[in-house]
């Protein structure tokens, strides 16, 4: 088992690297930038690093069934939190440095704009199941907590679709991601389908 | 996917393009220009060849002060070189803008095509420096050169059926990338009533900062109408065409709900997905608060006469 602690702190700092990377930018360090509009392309890049993580949180269980390797399923709960952790600064990005924490243009935002709908649902349904991820809340809920933490495929949907709505031209990019959520609600169904 | 630049320089270093060239000529000096251009945001060779013009201040530029160099000239919408801000610096060194050929037809008396020599002699240029509102929220303040595009136009004796004129972008997939994708319809074309075109704010710029345009911002010639959100003002322009009806636009055909052909930048007015009334000013950094957007840009004493008959929200 000192493996497992090797492999989770390599994945912790893995993790952790893009928000190293951003607050290197951010400040002009390191010859890291975010360009001429810091504000969009930080938002931009925290919430591509909550989508990836939370996709790939999802892609846990089917790398499990495929591997075998049971271990994978301890990194399940480290990355469904890091994903978390970059929506939940995308959104403090966007509350805070872009509209300034004023709460009329937000709350417009959130009733007007359908993407920032679908985003502060999708972090809506995320804080829930960051609360209730401990060894604690697991026990508490026993078999609910399982059916609470189904929520993740509804909010991952969410999280694409926002991604889709808020591009203006180019949907390449969203759909890749979009390709990828199939995959995996896919594999999914198909174990259902199989039992 | 959107890249952070690793940028050697960062925008706040430079304030002015005096301190940028100072930069360059130190790292000429120490020898590392080489190495320098190749892994920073310092000007391409291409750009280096920019040739300083001649111009006599107007008295329609903004007392405002301008966006540093490296901000206006590597966060671009140019689509023919990528959809990503900084694509057009990366990949518009491709663009030849030497000889450049416009031509010139619909109805007006002198059709034809003009070389670029041709086009630009008889006038002479003046920097305006003029605020510029991007539909996507953000706004810069750059100081163009250029000259009336009335000017220009009447020299082609536009007829009395001449009520709108367009204009084209270069369309070339072998120096041009983007358009290999047909994400909106190539070539890239625009158009104004004829009374914009020959509102005296609305000018063909050729530099920017003193000297020829880069190619990222739409060198050799393109469309400034301050007025109207940037992709309006239609880069290196290859065509222009005067015409009864209202021409069709790029954007218009792409997305008719959420680009109108007048484009008037209109706090009033959001976006189908966001909202005008507010924009990001460039070049302030990461705890600016964004600035109120003005009607027309600001430009409402020169402009909005134009306009009087028009209901602004169902012509936006
Ligand atoms: C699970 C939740 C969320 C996920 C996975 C997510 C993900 C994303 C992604 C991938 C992008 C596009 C990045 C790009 O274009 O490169 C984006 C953009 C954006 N998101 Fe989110 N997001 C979430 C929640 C939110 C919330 C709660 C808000 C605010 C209330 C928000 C506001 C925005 C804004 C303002 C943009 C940029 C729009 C623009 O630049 O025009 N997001 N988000």
């Amino acid at each position: 088992m000192k493996k497992l602690g090797l492999i989770k702190v390599a994945v912790f700092t893995a993790c952790l690297l893009p928000f190293a990377q951003l607050l290197l930018a951010a400040f002009g360090l390191a010859g890291q930038s975010l360009g001429a509009n810091p504000i969009e392309e930080l938002i931009h890049q925290l919430g591509l690093w909550g989508l990836r993580l939370l996709l790939l949180t999802l892609a846990i269980t089917p790398l499990r069934r495929i591997t075998g390797k049971v271990w994978l399923l301890k990194l399940r709960r480290m990355l469904g939190l890091f994903s978390f952790f970059y929506v939940l600064l995308h959104f403090l990005s966007y509350a805070i440095l872009d509209q300034g924490l004023n709460f009329a243009a937000i709350g417009e935002d959130i009733l007007e704009r359908p993407y920032i709908t679908l985003g502060i649902t999708a972090l809506m349904m995320l804080i829930p199941l960051a609360v209730t991820s401990t060894n604690g809340w697991m026990r508490r809920l026993g078999r609910r907590w399982k059916k609470l933490h189904q929520l993740v495929y509804v909010i991952a949907i969410l999280g694409v679709w926002h991604f889709f709505w808020q591009v203006k031209l180019d949907t390449r990019e969203p759909l890749v991601y979009a390709g990828i959520l199939i995959v995996l609600l896919g594999y999914r169904i198909w174990l259902k389908r199989k039992r | 996917m959107k890249n952070i630049n690793n940028n050697i320089i960062r925008p706040v270093d430079i304030t002015d393009e005096q301190v940028y060239l100072k930069r360059r000529h130190f790292l000429q000096l120490a020898g590392i220009a080489g190495a320098g251009l190749a892994f920073s945001g310092l000007p391409s060779r291409a750009e280096a060849e920019l040739k300083p013009l001649q111009t006599s201040p107007s008295k329609y530029s903004t007392d405002q002060t301008p966006n540093s160099y490296q901000d206006i000239s590597t966060y671009n919408n140019y689509y023919e070189f990528g959809l990503d801000k900084d694509d057009p610096v990366r990949y518009a060194k491709s663009l030849i803008t030497d000889p450049w050929t416009v031509k010139i037809s619909g109805e007006c008396d002198k059709p034809g095509d003009y070389n670029l020599e041709d086009i630009l002699k008889p006038h002479p240029l003046e920097e305006r420096i003029y605020r510029l509102r991007c539909v996507e929220a953000w706004s810069m303040v750059i100081p163009w050169v250029g000259f009336p595009l009335g000017d220009l136009l009447k020299r082609f004796q536009p007829n009395s059926n001449a009520n709108y004129v367009s204009f084209k972008t270069l369309n070339d997939s072998t120096q041009m990338p983007g358009v290999r994708r047909r994400v909106l319809r190539w070539p890239y074309h625009e158009g104004l009533t004829m009374a914009e075109a020959m509102n005296p704010l609305a000018i063909i710029a050729v530099g920017l900062y003193g000297k020829t345009l880069p190619n990222q911002n739409g060198a050799p010639l393109r469309l400034v109408v301050p007025w109207k959100y940037g992709f309006k003002s239609i880069k290196s322009i290859v065509e222009i065409s005067f015409s009864k009806k209202q021409p069709d636009t790029s954007w218009g055909r792409s997305a008719p709900r959420e680009y109108g052909f007048y484009a008037n930048v209109n706090p009033e007015v959001d976006h189908p997905r966001w909202s005008q009334a507010r924009e990001r000013v460039i070049g302030t950094g990461l705890f600016a608060a964004k600035q109120p957007t003005l009607m027309f840009n600001g430009y409402g004493d020169e402009v909005a006469h134009l306009y009087s008959d028009l209901n602004l929200r169902k012509n936006f």
